[in-house]
């Protein structure tokens, strides 16, 4: 490019700006709708593809192999038989019975997982609590949360009382996985729900380096035809897809909201008044190719597009990873009564995003375009008549 | 030199709004002086000088401009032919509103990519010489008539054309200020410009800028040097 065509895409840029300028009112609520249309849109993008990233990253940890056992359709409790047969498959590493369950505390009118941990079965009487369980407990609405040596009497499964203190609480940044859970030593757990010292709730199974969770879950399956085997990447895909279901529910959602303000954009973007054609027509008639039109509708409607396209994203990054996703948080999060508050790792995909540069910006611009063009073409002693 | 050879100008051909508007006019415009088309409304003046700058082609007929047939030459050549040998001044002055008088001026010559000082110094030359340097920074929406006019003015003459093309151009000007632009126009076809203007206002036909006036009246030359 010689120096005179740069100049001439300097000139026109400026006049593209200088025009935009003239119609501020028109160019500013076009970027406002424009923009909460990207911010919407870029905070589904991100909250969903954070949230996948996290339960990805979340799971990295979790069993590679669970075994349920299954009556009636339904999971049932596991013998500690079961682990015995199982380690004996070739290529298993290992095979720990776990117990946990689902607990109503009728207090807090919600929901718990309590799980029985190893690490304190000497510490009877003792527990560790998510924030959620804290921040419930606060029956006297004192805004008071929960802390150390507070006690929570649970009902057992007979009727008893059986009260556990607080002797920790889990950090803030594992709330998306801990906010319901409760951790007890495995005599408790086993009193509050009655179950037998030689069964579990089920049993993770760790594949040996190198060898195929499938076929030790085939394997488990073929000796103990009444379980089931749940893998890793199983859940991996489930939560993907929740997440995915979850992100398409709110943009179907916000597609009935966003619809008239794309429309009005559009009919704003697409239409050219009187005085807009009476500049296409002076610009011809006073030398300007027709290129030249539509280079400067063309830098006016990316100039638009783009401003709108950062601006949108970068209020979504603020909105998803800084405010911790105020709007969409109940939707995206699930059902729970204990909605976890927590600030998702900051994780944006750069395909996304781009698709939604391509979906947004590049039709846009040449939606604005269009009209231009059809000015530009007419006779230029179409200004003579005016 | 501009020859016009048998034009026809006809509007909606074939549909029952069709309308005649330049009917075999035959017309040669000499280089160097000033040439007056004269007639009321409706007689073709403004379509015949569309024409003749290169923003309408006609239905039929040749054109030629300084030794070359531009009849048959694609829009965009002519709009090459446009930019850099006419200059056009509207009735209407047809300036954009929202800039300065200045970069009005400067805007035809955008598309040439020139440096901006040499354009601007340019521009600023042309509104010094048309008097009006002190507004080159308001606002075309701010200035009179005349100040406006001036303008289109230096618009017009801002790529140096040969040929310097005005449609009605006193029709919204006081007796004083047509005599001024008349003055102007004096002085640029001393200056070597071919200056065509269409206008029936007798300051303009009357003046002494004037070599030729070419009379019009239904889409055809009825002055006796012109044959319909």
């Amino acid at each position: 490019m010689n120096l005179s065509a740069i100049g001439k895409q300097r000139y026109i840029l400026d006049l593209a700006l200088s025009s935009m300028a003239r119609r501020k009112g028109k160019n500013i609520a076009l970027v406002m709708v424009y923009t909460f249309t990207l911010f919407m849109l870029a905070s589904v993008v991100f909250s969903v593809d954070s949230l996948k990233q996290e339960a990805a990253l979340t799971l990295q940890d979790t069993p590679e192999i669970t075994v349920q056992r299954q009556v009636a359709g339904r999971q049932d409790l596991i013998p500690l038989t079961y682990a015995e047969s199982i380690s004996r498959i070739k290529g298993v590493q290992s095979v720990e019975p776990r117990l946990w369950g689902y607990y109503y505390d009728a207090f807090s009118g919600a929901n718990y997982t309590l799980m029985a941990n190893t690490s304190l079965s000497d510490r009877t009487g003792d527990m560790v609590i998510g924030a959620g369980v804290a921040r419930r407990n606060d029956i006297g609405k004192t805004n008071r949360k929960l802390g150390k040596n507070d006690i929570i009497p649970f009902i057992t499964a007979d009727g008893a009382v059986l009260p556990l203190t607080v002797k920790g609480l889990f950090p803030p940044a594992s709330e998306l996985v801990t906010a319901d859970l409760v951790l007890m030593p495995e005599t408790d757990f086993r009193k509050i729900f009655t179950i037998h010292k030689d069964q579990a709730t089920d049993l993770v199974v760790k594949a040996g380096n190198g060898k195929d969770p499938v076929m030790i879950a085939g394997e488990i399956s073929r000796i103990h035809p009444d379980t089931r085997s749940i893998l890793r990447q199983d859940i991996l895909q489930t939560y993907q897809a929740v997440f995915d279901w979850r992100g398409g529910m709110i943009v179907m959602l916000l597609a009935g909201i966003l619809f008239p303000f794309v429309i009005l954009a559009w009919d704003k973007a697409t239409g050219l008044n009187a005085e807009e054609k009476r500049e296409i027509g002076i610009l011809k008639a006073v030398g300007w190719e027709t290129s030249d039109i539509l280079l400067m509708k063309f830098w006016e409607g990316a100039a638009i597009s783009l401003a709108a396209f950062f601006m949108g994203v970068l209020l979504a990054y603020g909105h998803i990873f800084l405010a911790s996703s105020i709007l969409f948080e109940s939707v995206l999060q699930g059902w729970s009564v204990l909605y976890p508050h927590f600030r998702l790792t900051p994780y944006v995909n750069g395909y996304q995003v781009a698709a939604l540069f391509f979906l947004t910006v590049i039709p846009y611009t040449v939606v604005t375009v269009v009209p231009s063009w059809r000015s530009a073409t007419i006779d230029p002693d179409s200004v003579m008549r005016i | 030199m501009i020859r016009l050879d048998n034009i026809r100008k006809v509007f909606n051909p074939g549909k029952p709004n069709e309308f005649v508007a330049i009917d075999g006019v035959n017309l040669t415009i000499d280089a160097h002086g000033a040439t007056a088309l004269k007639g009321p409304s409706g007689s073709g003046k403004t379509t015949l000088l569309s024409i003749l700058a290169c923003m309408a082609q006609p239905t039929s007929g040749g054109i030629t401009v300084q030794d070359r047939e531009i009849s048959s030459l694609s829009g965009q050549s002519l709009t090459g032919i446009r930019r850099k040998t006419f200059g056009v001044i509207f009735q209407q002055f047809h300036l954009i509103k929202g800039i300065t008088s200045l970069e009005n001026v400067m805007i035809p010559a955008y598309p040439l990519g020139e440096k901006f000082s040499t354009l601007q110094k340019r521009a600023m030359d042309l509104l010094d010489l048309l008097n009006l340097a002190g507004k080159a920074y308001s606002k075309v929406e701010w200035l009179s008539g005349g100040e406006a006019q001036r303008t289109a003015i230096a618009r017009a003459l801002i790529n140096n054309p040969a040929i310097i093309i005005a449609d009605e151009p006193t029709a919204h000007l006081d007796t004083r200020l047509s005599l001024e632009f008349m003055e102007i126009m004096r002085q640029l076809k001393k200056d070597g410009k071919t200056i065509i203007i269409a206008s029936h206002d007798p300051i303009v036909s009357e003046s002494g800028a004037i070599d030729r006036v070419v009379e019009m009246r239904d889409g055809r030359i009825v002055e006796p040097g012109g044959v319909a």
